[in-house]
């Protein structure tokens, strides 16, 4: 009973984690290349809840079957999503390239709140229910106290997103150019590498991850509003610092372990300062790792 | 012509990209969906418009040329104007007295308001220290105000103490967790240290909501005292408007220590700070200490601003510590200009009255508070007013000047 | 081990010909290395400079010498060696592991090959940085503004003043610092490493990028200070006309070693020097 109630707990975690991991990713691939803390990618994450929310909600009118409504859903929800990270990036950062660290920081913060109060003005700041889309699989009946259908869904979507994002960035030419632009952004220029093509780039893709991290935490969790991207967007920060900001196997490593510390502290100690948990360890990360766990330590040069 | 098509092309491209949320509503009551053109038609015009405008902005800054400028005659006239010692002292006279006699002319609502707005102006005081003046990203100032506020509610609720004895209280312990917090951070860069202020500033807020035996949690401490006055009864708008004094009072004295500090020894080592670590460390300066000093002097302003708050909501929860109170006293800073006073002072008043007078306005308060901190990023980085000169006496030109009468 | 000694032995020797009036050391620094990582930026450099003597770091790029000024400076960390600052009474202090500020502090300021001026504050203020360690007020001071802080500050915009006018940058003391020209910049550096009454002031380039007429005029710039601040200075510099010309002693060093030392006359002529820097000019 107690091997089972850790199993519950064990991939209660790794639901939890892959989203953080999904989301991280927009981070560390957005700070990888400019070094920037895009502020307002928890909101990326957000919106792409609200979007396949409204789909699904349009198309539940017309009797389409829940998993094609799933699937349009998120497909839309990814495009949109893509779009809205292109447009942050063209409107609040590329006109501060070069501005003092800070100032793309701040504008970041700015298009953060202007995206949730987008949301409250249009939509509402209620919680909103998010139908029930996922199907239930026969095959889980026997394991339904370790796994629902919602995390088997959410642990097979990212795997494969995450499978799908390695396999670009490695063996894409646009992949090669990423990584070149994150090495050296001025090399990769004078190699004929169009950084502003890359950097866009990055910012869609990042926005397309996290829109599917939106998509499956929406219809795992059964609810959605404004604010869900601060708390979720401020934990995948934490898993992309923990496992080194820049590195993608990190950021993937780092939402793991952020989300079974989550996971495990909730189950065999309190659930009240769950939150909390996930603060504690971005700060003591922060002063006493920086690098996080699979990230390279950094000179400064004088 | 160009623009125009270019500005059409960003209108379209925000109307598809704003569509599903802006768009479309569903209704769950009546099962239907609304569509809401209207809305879409008035954002495609503004977009347009706002596109137009941003280009030409564009086009300005690439030429170096600023985005705002005053006509010839009137800009520099204007500033020499605002310029004038004589000008500047009678202002804060006029504006003095318009504060004085404010609660006598206006009724207790305004009053309140205006109590509200001047404790922002205090707060936002405060983090120009940290954020304007030593160049330290803090995202998590509310934990400081709450750390104030929290100290005068508990110390009064568990030992009756009253307000005079919490304010320096206040003050004080908002310093010891401003020192908890400096300490660690000290090596981390810039927008490190923001991620990690902000982590501080959440953990304050949860561990108060959560702590529920200690700090009564999300229902927070009522029953807050007013100040009293030397044991006097006073009726609800007779402590209103003591408080209010009080406040114009705490605002003075910060604006004061502000402008002292600002061209002092220390306050020179701050601004070093901000512009250079390394140049700053190799010039002789202790970080350590420069860095603790600017977070002890903005947490403690915050911790004074907490405890007047605590007594005139005489109510507290967590809730009025959230990320969102933060980000709007960095707004004012932003707004105003990094490291000016009389900036910070007019941005904090724009940013809480207006809202508070244009009821339109008040629902859009926290999106223009987002925008506001992009735009002035990107525009005018540098804030509202800036160019706040400090003048120095310098002995030996004014030497030359003195022989240069006599000969 | 013997040929150290002997090379340590040789080069005191030189230094005392040299420095006849006054052979007393400012700066002593023996085996000096520095690892990153797996690679060795500095390896055993031994180096000595003293009183009122202006003495040249030279060698190509990436030869270590501005990784020998920040770990000099305390802004890295030296691996091995040890770095001793000998104040005005000849008594040593080791500087290994203290930090920028306490090395400025004992009396050796420095300035930057990539200029790091305070750029939005005015040029009088950069200086006024520059005195923050020889002064002592407080914030408690500064509030109440009582006389002594009065005085103290009044000194400081004095004494600023006055060295900037000796970097002939007094007439634009109210500029922003960013607004000022390049050379202007490298000379405003100067004045503000000055303003922390240093010993020894280390120049990081503060040639680089300037006009040869500049480049004059800041060579009879950094005599000038020496002659009347009678303070020792140590300079990296590229330019070969200035080094030579101005320099008591010279350093050479290559991939992190020293590889020779001594005046400018020996320097020209030595073989190790011509082969591994000169060396083209030489052919050419």
């Amino acid at each position: 009973m107690d091997f089972q109630y850790f199993l519950e707990l064990f991939f209660g975690g790794l639901t939890r984690g892959s989203i953080y991991a999904l989301i991280a990713l927009g981070y560390t691939l957005v700070y990888g290349i400019i070094q920037l803390i895009n502020f307002a990618h928890g909101e990326v994450y957000m919106l792409g809840a609200f979007t396949a929310l409204i789909v699904a909600g349009i198309l539940g009118f017309t009797g389409f079957p829940a998993v094609g409504i799933l699937l349009v859903a998120a497909l839309v929800a990814v495009v949109w999503c893509a779009a809205y990270g292109y447009t942050l990036e063209k409107v609040a950062y590329k006109p501060l390239r070069g501005a003092p660290r800070l100032s793309p920081l701040i504008s970041a913060i700015g298009m953060s709140i202007f995206l949730q109060n987008y949301v409250i003005l249009a939509q509402t700041s209620d919680f909103v229910p998010f139908p029930r889309l996922i199907p239930e699989f026969d095959f889980l009946e026997y394991i339904d106290y370790i796994m629902g259908p919602s995390d088997l869904v959410i642990l097979v979507t990212s795997t494969c997103t995450m499978i799908a994002l390695t396999l670009f960035i490695h063996y894409t030419r646009m992949g090669k150019a990423m990584r070149a632009t994150a090495q050296n952004r001025k090399m990769a220029m004078l190699l004929g590498i169009d950084a502003d093509r890359i950097i866009s780039l990055t910012f869609i893709i990042g926005s397309a991850l996290a829109a599917v991290g939106g998509v499956l935490i929406a219809s795992h969790m059964g609810q959605v509003n404004f604010n869900i991207g601060f708390l979720a967007g401020m934990k995948a920060f934490t898993a992309a610092v923990l496992g080194g900001i820049g590195s993608i196997p990190g950021a993937m490593v780092g939402g793991l372990v952020l989300g079974l510390c989550e996971s495990f502290t909730t189950g065999y100690l309190s659930g009240n300062y769950e939150d909390v948990l996930a603060f504690g360890i971005l700060i003591l990360i922060l002063i006493f790792r920086p690098d996080g766990i699979l990230g390279k330590a950094t000179v400064q040069k004088v | 012509m160009q623009r125009l098509i270019k500005s059409a092309l960003v209108a379209l491209w925000f109307v598809v990209l704003t569509f599903p949320i802006m768009g479309i509503k569903i209704n769950t009551v009546t099962h239907s969906v609304d569509l809401r053109s209207d809305r879409m038609l008035m954002l495609a015009l503004g977009i347009f418009i706002l596109a137009a405008v941003w280009d030409w902005a564009f086009s300005r800054k690439s030429r170096g040329l600023p985005v705002i400028s005053l006509p010839q005659g009137l800009g520099s006239s204007l500033a020499r104007f605002c310029g004038s010692a004589s000008v500047r002292r009678g202002s804060a006279c006029a504006v003095l007295a318009g504060l004085i006699v404010m609660p006598w002319v206006s009724s207790l609502y305004q009053t309140n308001i205006m109590t509200s707005a001047l404790l922002y102006i205090m707060l936002a005081l405060g983090l120009n220290i940290v954020v304007g003046l030593a160049g330290q990203l803090v995202l998590g100032y509310a934990a400081f105000y709450a750390v104030g506020a929290y100290t005068y509610g508990l110390l009064y609720q568990y030992f009756g103490l009253g307000f005079w004895a919490c304010l320096p209280l206040g003050g004080a312990m908002a310093v010891f967790f401003g020192l908890v917090l400096g300490f660690p951070v000290l090596r981390l860069r810039g927008d490190y240290l923001a991620i990690v202020t902000l982590g501080f500033g959440e953990i304050v807020r949860l561990t108060l909501q959560n702590w529920s035996t200690v700090t009564g949690g999300p229902r927070g401490v009522s029953n807050i005292p007013r100040p009293g006055l030397f044991g006097m009864d006073l009726t609800l708008e007779m402590s209103s408007t003591y408080l209010y004094y009080l406040v114009v009072a705490a605002v003075i004295i910060t604006i004061i220590v502000i402008s002292r500090l600002k061209n002092s020894r220390v306050g020179l080592a701050l601004q070093a700070l901000r512009e250079d670590e390394i140049a700053c460390e190799a010039m002789g300066i202790n970080l350590t200490r420069v860095k603790l000093s600017a977070f002890a002097l903005g947490s403690c302003w915050a911790g004074f601003a907490g405890v007047i708050f605590a007594a005139k909501t005489t109510f507290i929860n967590p809730a009025s510590f959230t990320f969102m109170d933060s980000a709007m006293i960095l707004s004012m800073v932003v707004l105003g200009g990094m490291g000016s006073i009389t900036g910070v002072v007019i941005a904090a008043v724009i940013l809480i009255l207006a809202p508070e007078y244009l009821r339109a306005f008040s629902e859009y308060r926290m999106l223009i508070f987002g925008m506001i901190m992009v735009l002035m990023m990107i525009f005018r980085p540098q804030g509202l007013v800036s160019g706040e000169r400090a003048t120095y006496r310098i002995s030996a030109l004014e030497g030359r000047a003195g022989k240069g009468e006599g000969a | 081990m013997n040929a150290g000694m002997n090379e340590t032995r040789q080069h005191d020797a030189t230094a005392a010909r040299l420095t006849a009036r006054t052979a007393r050391p400012v700066l002593e620094v023996r085996g000096l290395s520095k690892n990153f990582g797996g690679l060795r930026a500095l390896n055993d450099v031994d180096l000595s400079i003293n009183e009122q003597e202006i003495v040249a770091l030279i060698g190509p790029n990436g030869a270590g010498k501005t990784t020998f000024f920040n770990c000099i400076t305390g802004i890295y960390t030296p691996t091995e060696g040890s770095v001793e600052l000998y104040d005005a009474d000849g008594e040593p202090t080791r500087l290994n592991g203290r930090k920028p500020h306490e090395v400025t502090e004992l009396g050796m300021a420095r300035t930057f090959q990539n200029i790091r001026l305070f750029a939005d504050m005015t040029v009088l203020e950069n200086v006024m940085i520059g005195r923050h360690c020889r002064t002592r007020s407080g914030i408690l001071g500064a509030l109440l503004r009582d006389p002594a802080t009065r005085a103290e500050m009044q000194d400081t915009v004095d004494r600023s003043y006055a060295l900037l006018e000796s970097v002939h940058l007094a007439d634009v003391y109210n500029e922003k610092a960013r607004n000022l020209s390049y050379g202007a910049q490298r000379r405003l550096e100067i004045a503000r490493a000055m303003a922390t009454e240093p010993r020894l002031l280390l120049l990081d380039e503060p040639a680089a990028g300037m006009n040869p007429q500049e480049t004059l005029e800041l060579e009879a710039l950094v005599r000038d200070i020496r002659a009347r601040h009678k303070l020792s200075i140590m300079l990296i510099e590229h330019d070969m006309g200035m080094v030579m010309s101005m320099s008591d002693r010279i350093y050479v060093m290559e991939y992190g070693s020293r590889i020779a030392a001594g005046t400018p006359e020996e320097i020209r002529t030595n073989p190790l020097v011509i082969k591994a820097y000169l060396g083209e000019d030489e052919h050419a």
